[in-house]
Parts: C-alpha cells; structure tokens; sequence
C-alpha cells in the first residue's frame, strides 16, 4: 500500500510552494483584481521558465514528460495561491486534449509551443447558462468550420488557441481552432472572481481541426473534464487549506470578551469541521490521483468523487472563513474574499455540484459492489 | 501511488488468508440488526474463536512471544484485521480489554503481573472491561469521586462506575479513583486493576435505549461498597492514575474507530432493489443526492485510512487525519439507518415485517451510543481543534483550586 506521493514528487510541491510564497501569494490575486487585468503575466511567464506547462508533454516535444501526480502536487500550490494565471485552461484541458487526441501534426506543431509559452490553449464548453448536453449544443461544425457562441470561457483573453465541443454530421466532434484567426470575436464577460478573467468567444466560419474522433466528441470532452476534475480538486484542496490557516491564524490573535476567539467552542467546533472536510477532500483526492495516473476505468467515479468532496470543502473552508474574521471577513482589504469568490468559481467551473452527484451516482449504478476500506 | 503490497506485507497476507479460510467462512451476507442468540452463546463462540486464534499467534499478534504474539508490525497488524473482516467471526467482547487494558498493563504491570493476566487476556479466557466513567464524570473523567483510602498494604474502594460496558461478563477491570481530594482534580488520582469477583462489587446492567440490556454489547452500574485492593495491584506511582488514564485514552482512540454496520454499500443495495412508487428508490432525485454525499464521506474515510496505512508501511509516523474518523462514521451510521427505515414507508417502524431492514434499524438505535462512546462529538471536535489545528484550551471553572472546591450545581 502506498497511497502517498513519491519524495521527488514531494519535493516538486515544496518547492511550488516556495515558489508560489516567494513571488507575492496571495497578493498577485489581489493585483489582478484591483487593476482588473486578465491574468498576471509576469507570474505566467516565470511558470513557463520552469516547465510546468510542459510537465505532462512527452520529452520528444521538448517537455518534461512527468505524469499526472506532478501534475496534481503543482495543482494544489496554485490553488493555495490562488495564482491567477491560465494554467488550468492550458494545461488540465487544452494540453491534455492534444496529448490524447491530437494527430502527430498538431502534436508536434504545438506542444513545443506550449512548453515555451509561444502558445497558450483554453477551452469551450457551455453555451449558456443550462447546462450543456450532446443534445443541446448549437455551436456547429461544417466542412471543418465552426459557427457560433461559446462563453464563459476563461482565459480566451490571453490564449492563443482553443479546444472546444461542437455539434457535427456525426453527433458531437472536439475541435481545435487558433483564436487568433479573424473570424474569432474575443468580448470579455464580468464574473464573481476578478482574479480570473472569462470571455465570450463567437466564430463565423473559422477554420478547425478535429481531434480524436468525428462524433465521438462528447465522450472525449467527459474524460477530459473527469480529468481536469481531479486536478481543479487539488487546486480546492489547497485553497481549503489555505482559508483553513487563515481562519486559525486569525482566531489566534483576535480578542473578544477578553479571550482569544479561537478558544470559543463555536469557533473551535467551526473550524474542526473545515479540518474534516478537507481531510476528506484530501483523501479523495488522493484516490482521484491514483485513478487519473494508473488510467484507471474507476476514473469517472473517482473523479466525481474528488470534485464533489474538494467542491464541499473549499466552499465549506472559503465561507466560514470570512465569518470567523467577522467584519474585516467583509471587507476588500481582508484577503477572505478572494477564497470566496475562487471557491464559488471553480464549484461551476466543470459543471454544478449537482450535475456532478449526478455522474457519482450514476457511476454508483454501474457498479456491483464496493470494496470496503 | 499504487494499493499494492510489498512482496513481503503480500507473503503475510497470504499466510492469514490461508489460516482464515481454514478455520472461518467468508462474510457473505453482512450481520444483520438483531441477533437472537443468548449472551451466553455469543460468549461461548466469542471465547472459542478468541482461543483458536491465540492458539495460532493471531490473538494480539504485535505482542511479545512470551504473552502469545508474534511481535507483528503496525501494518502486519492492519493486515491482519484487514484479511479477518473479511471472515464470518464473532468480535466485540474483547476490544475494550485487548485494545485498552492490555497495552497498560503493559506498560505499568510487574513482569510477574504480566506472566499472570496477558496471555489469559489475550486467549480470551479472562475479560477486561474499562471502569473509569461516573455518574458525575464522563466527558470529564478527570473529575471522578469513587474513593480510594490506604489501609495497610491494601486499598479500600468506594463509589460508583457508570456505563461500564461488558462489566456482567468481565473478569477484570482497569479503574481509576481518587485518593486525594484535596488536591487539584487531575493531582489526586490513582489507577489499579481490579478483579471483578472481589466481595463489595455489584455490577447491574443497565436497560440501553435499544431495549436490552445485559447483551455483549451492554453497558452496566458497577458498585464498590468497601473493595479491598492489594496495593501490588496499582499500575503507576499514587497520584499519577490521570497520567495512565491518559495513556489508556490514546489506545481506546486507535481501538474504535469506524462504526461498523450499515454503510453506503448496504444503502446502495437497498436503494436499487427496493421498491418506491413503481421505481427503484435510486431513481428518486433525493436519494441519488444522499448516495452521493455517504459515498464521499465512506471513500473519503477509506482512503484517509490507506494513507495513514502508506505511511506506516514506509515506517513513518501516520499523520492526524485519522482524528476525524468516529464522527464521521458514526453520523454516516445515523443518517444511513434512518434512510434505510424510511424506505418501508408508512411502516418502516415495524421490525418484523421489513425484510432487509432490520440491519438499518440496529444501525439507528446503535449509532446514537456510538456518537457518545469513547469521546463524544463535541469533545473529538475539540480535540481536532486543540490537539491537530493548535487552538487554545477552553477556559476551566476547575483550575488552579482543590477537587472538593469544584462548583458542581447551578
Ligand atoms: C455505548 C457506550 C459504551 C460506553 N462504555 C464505557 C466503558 O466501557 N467504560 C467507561 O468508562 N465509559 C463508557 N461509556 C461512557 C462514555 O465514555 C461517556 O458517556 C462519555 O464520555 C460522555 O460522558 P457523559 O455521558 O458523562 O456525558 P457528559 O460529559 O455529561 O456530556 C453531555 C453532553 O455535554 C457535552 N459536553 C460535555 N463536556 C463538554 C465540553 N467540554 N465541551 C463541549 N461539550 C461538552 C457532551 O458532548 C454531551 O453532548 C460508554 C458510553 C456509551 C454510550
């Protein structure tokens, strides 16, 4: 039995984590928040230097060729950070989409690329504010170009490329498509968490790739999203952990009725259960890993699994920490909010907690009998 | 990453499997709610069970040689409990003495004690029970007032214990008392073992909210009316007993952990062959919902134990996460039976008509006891909060002044 990560892998978070502290935290949130920026590039172009995007891309295209648990060891130090940079939409969706869906012509087009920085990759889903189906999609691919409206999509401000799901001849195709071509409108869309920036992106007739199968789609973009599912939960993890050091921190060093609040049994209490559903999250997660590195057939319910349960923590972490500030919980200057607003943020980022208890259960369906712990 | 074995823990796992399934059968139902066998049947299987496997060097395999082990690893140790649950075999009785009694007497017993009560303890020939709860002292044992005076080379016992389980089948106890009221609460106590058979003791069962009472799992009052105790058999120096206690406490904290009983699987199983309304209850929008919630929770609890077990396979010290254990599986236990009586509906309360039910019925009328056993809710969340997240002590009413000055009504 190892559930644990390896000491080189350890080590790879140790130093994120240094990483992520020693060029500004949670502050660099904060600045693309005040200055209503799109992302912080400085931040964005230090990663690169150091190879993260390139962690999963083979060393024939110029990566690192690690695996997914480097992946998720990183994933949760920018969750912890809140680094707000394009990495999930670059990395979780846009690189893994090539990896294993891209023909050897884009691969070796564009993962290079991604490991240098020169192109940064984003992804579409929705189409408005029901959840997406195979069914409902409108966005259309015909003789490979695609017409119509994804939104909701974060970082198309910054990226350079596209994966997205669209409805074809054969059912639902996974497309690649270069934003930068003329026929791609790029608006920005307000949202909750200003440290991430999400656009609306419109194509008349832009010219697409296919990836993977025609009209196998749909079946493409659900491992990717169970994919990147388990990696957004390490992300929640770490945020949870974070508001969860911020609340104990705070409770230590506040007074009130001529004792420290932390020693309030409310308090106390409050803050043993965010200590419980992190755990859980962790452990969860934990098992996610294994599922998403050994390409394991139980991915999809690990992944619904971890998601439902970092979804549960992070919020959990993220709102009680604002109360147990108390009035400064509500202030701007109080870093409590930008948990907030990230945890709210990546709980419908993949799909709604509902629509994910759903594939829980329905993965539980499927299943004869569970093996007890 | 990976859930496998090391060639060796693999080897050690095959030779419990393979002395498992020559003396036991494979669970294949899971135990039902209500079990009509006598106490006195259920002893005898226990005993007998308990006997084979001392035989075996299965018994309390992390033990020395000389008390019947076979000085097991942690993780041979989980291995073992891992391979056994798998196995039809009576459990209970022995827990509080194997997992709590036996490790201080371990640690405070003379060897000649030692050579006398550990391997009877571990063969299951002689019980143990746990005498420390009071009336008016259970979260707060520390503030206990059964009394113990030195007469001679003896000690004299007065008082009363509460909720002592198993105490009507025990041969032993371990108890703590206070010889010093005088003194600040935790100052003035002493702990000893004790025979259960010694003249002034009376044990009543007490009628539990299930209805019983004197059951294997069972709890009673335990009287001392002038019980006289060799002063050889206090375990620790006079006035250190909250110190064993403590000592007796961490150990009870690793012996009940997961509630057993009802649990997602038996939910899930319930919920696609049951029937509501014409459909499978897993059709309905409110019971997929909770299916997804007990699932995070029982995997979560899983895979917190897997890596609490890595690290102890690398010979590391496990982490605290194993802290949140108790509550969440005895609140899972709780919300899962109550599910599981709903589903008979307008009768779901009848226990003879609900076939497949009555499992979920004991989980309910069990979990509230288990909610309480060995640290309540509330004191594992102060726990969690004190002893793993750092926070302050809650301020005490009790510090600082003489036990007898305590305040002890409005
Ligand atoms: C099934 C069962 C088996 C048992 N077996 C044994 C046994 O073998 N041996 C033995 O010695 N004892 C045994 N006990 C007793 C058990 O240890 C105590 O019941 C338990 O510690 C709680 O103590 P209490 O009953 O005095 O409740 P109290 O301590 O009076 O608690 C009442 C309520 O107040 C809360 N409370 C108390 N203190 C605090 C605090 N500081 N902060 C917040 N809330 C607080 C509690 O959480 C609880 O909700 C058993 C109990 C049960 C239910």
């Amino acid at each position: 039995m190892n559930l644990d990560f390896s000491d080189d892998q350890k080590f790879l978070q140790d130093e994120a984590k240094k990483f992520f502290d020693k060029e500004g935290g949670l502050s660099n949130a904060r600045a693309v928040m005040d200055n209503s920026l799109e992302g912080d590039e400085k931040l964005w172009r230090k990663i690169i230097e150091l190879g993260w995007t390139g962690i999963r891309i083979p060393e024939a295209y110029e990566g690192l060729g690690l695996g997914h648990l480097e992946l998720c060891v990183v994933a949760e130090e920018l969750g912890r950070s809140l680094a707000p940079v394009p990495f999930s939409s670059s990395v979780y969706f846009f690189t893994e989409a090539l990896i294993k869906f891209g023909n050897e012509e884009i691969k070796s087009d564009l993962l290079p690329k991604l490991v240098s920085g020169e192109v940064v990759g984003t992804y579409g889903i929705a189409e408005d504010t029901h959840q997406a189906t195979e069914s409902n999609l409108s966005v259309t691919v015909t003789s490979e170009n695609i017409t119509g409206v994804k939104i909701a999509v974060p970082d198309a401000g910054v990226a350079s490329h596209m994966i997205l799901v669209v409805k074809s001849k054969s059912g639902a195709d996974l497309r690649l498509v270069n934003l930068e071509d003329s026929s791609v409108t790029i608006t920005p869309q307000k949202n909750l968490d200003t440290s991430r920036a999400f656009f609306k992106v419109e194509f008349k007739d832009t010219p697409s790739k296919l990836l993977g199968e025609s009209g196998e789609g749909w079946t493409h973009i659900q491992h990717l999203l169970d994919q990147a599912a388990v990696l957004f939960a390490f992300e929640q993890v770490g945020g949870s952990q974070a508001a969860l050091d911020m609340a104990k921190a705070y409770s230590m060093e506040r007074f009130a009725f001529g004792r420290q609040i932390g020693s309030y049994q409310a308090i106390k209490h409050k803050l043993a259960d965010m200590y419980i559903a992190l755990t859980l999250a962790k452990s969860n997660c934990y098992y996610g890993a294994w599922a998403l590195s050994s390409e394991s057939a139980e991915l999809p319910l690990a992944a619904a699994t971890a998601r439902v349960s970092a979804t549960k923590a992070f919020q959990l972490c993220s709102k009680e920490n604002i109360q147990t500030h108390g009035g400064n919980g509500f202030t701007w200057e109080y870093d409590c909010h930008l948990f907030y607003k990230r945890s709210k943020v990546l709980s419908v980022l993949l799909g709604s907690e509902a629509s994910w208890k759903e594939k829980l259960v329905s993965n539980l369906e499927k299943t004869n009998t569970l093996a007890k712990g | 990453m990976d859930f496998n074995d090391t060639p060796e823990q693999a080897k050690f796992r095959a030779k419990c499997r393979e002395w498992l399934e020559a003396n036991a059968e494979l669970k294949e139902n899971k135990s039902g709610g209500h079990s009509d066998s006598t106490l006195e049947d259920h002893l005898k299987v226990a005993k007998a069970w308990q006997q084979k496997k001392y035989e075996a060097g299965w018994a309390m395999l992390h033990w020395p040689k000389e008390y019947g082990g076979i000085e097991a690893s942690p993780i041979e140790r989980i291995i073992w409990g891992q391979e056994e649950a798998k196995f039809n075999v009576p459990g209970g009785i022995f827990e509080i003495g194997l997992g709590m009694c036996g490790p201080v007497m371990m640690q405070y017993a003379t060897e000649e004690q030692k050579d006398r009560y550990l391997a009877p303890m571990a063969e299951g020939k002689e019980i143990w029970c746990q005498l420390f709860s009071e009336p008016a002292a259970g979260s707060d044992v520390a503030g206990l007032r059964s009394k113990a005076e030195r007469d001679g080379d003896d000690w004299i016992i007065n008082g009363q214990k509460v909720w002592t389980s198993g105490a009507h089948y025990s041969d032993y106890g371990i108890l703590v008392v206070r010889h010093d009221p005088d003194v600040a609460k935790h100052k003035g106590l002493t702990f000893f073992f004790v025979d259960m058979k010694s003249p002034g003791i009376t044990v009543k069962p007490i009628k539990q909210i299930t209805g019983q009472a004197g059951t294997g799992a069972g709890f009673n009052e335990v009287y001392f009316d002038d019980v006289r105790i060799p002063d050889s058999q206090r375990l620790g120096e006079i006035g250190d007993g909250w110190k064993v206690a403590i000592t007796t406490l961490m150990n009870e904290r690793l012996a009940v952990g997961d509630a057993k009983g009802s649990d997602i699987e038996e939910a899930l199983i319930l919920s696609k062959t049951k029937d509501d309304a014409g459909e499978a209850m897993i059709k309905n929008d409110s019971v997929r919902e909770k299916l997804a919630d007990w699932f995070c929770e029982a995997n979560g609890l899983k895979y917190t134990k897997f890596r609490t077990i890595s690290a102890l396979s690398k010979g590391e010290a496990p982490g605290p996460e194993a802290s949140i254990t108790k509550i969440v599986s005895a609140n899972k236990l709780q919300e899962i039976g109550n599910f599981g009586i709903d589903s008979g509906d307008m009768a779901g309360m009848l226990i003879d008509e609900n076939d497949g039910v009555s499992s979920f019925q004991g989980a309910w009328l069990g979990a509230p006891g288990l909610r309480i056993a060995g640290g309540t809710d509330e004191i594992l969340r102060n726990v969690i909060a004190e002893r793993v997240l750092g926070l302050p002590q809650d301020p005490r009413a009790d510090k600082g002044i003489a036990f007898k000055d305590i305040p002890t009504k409005a």
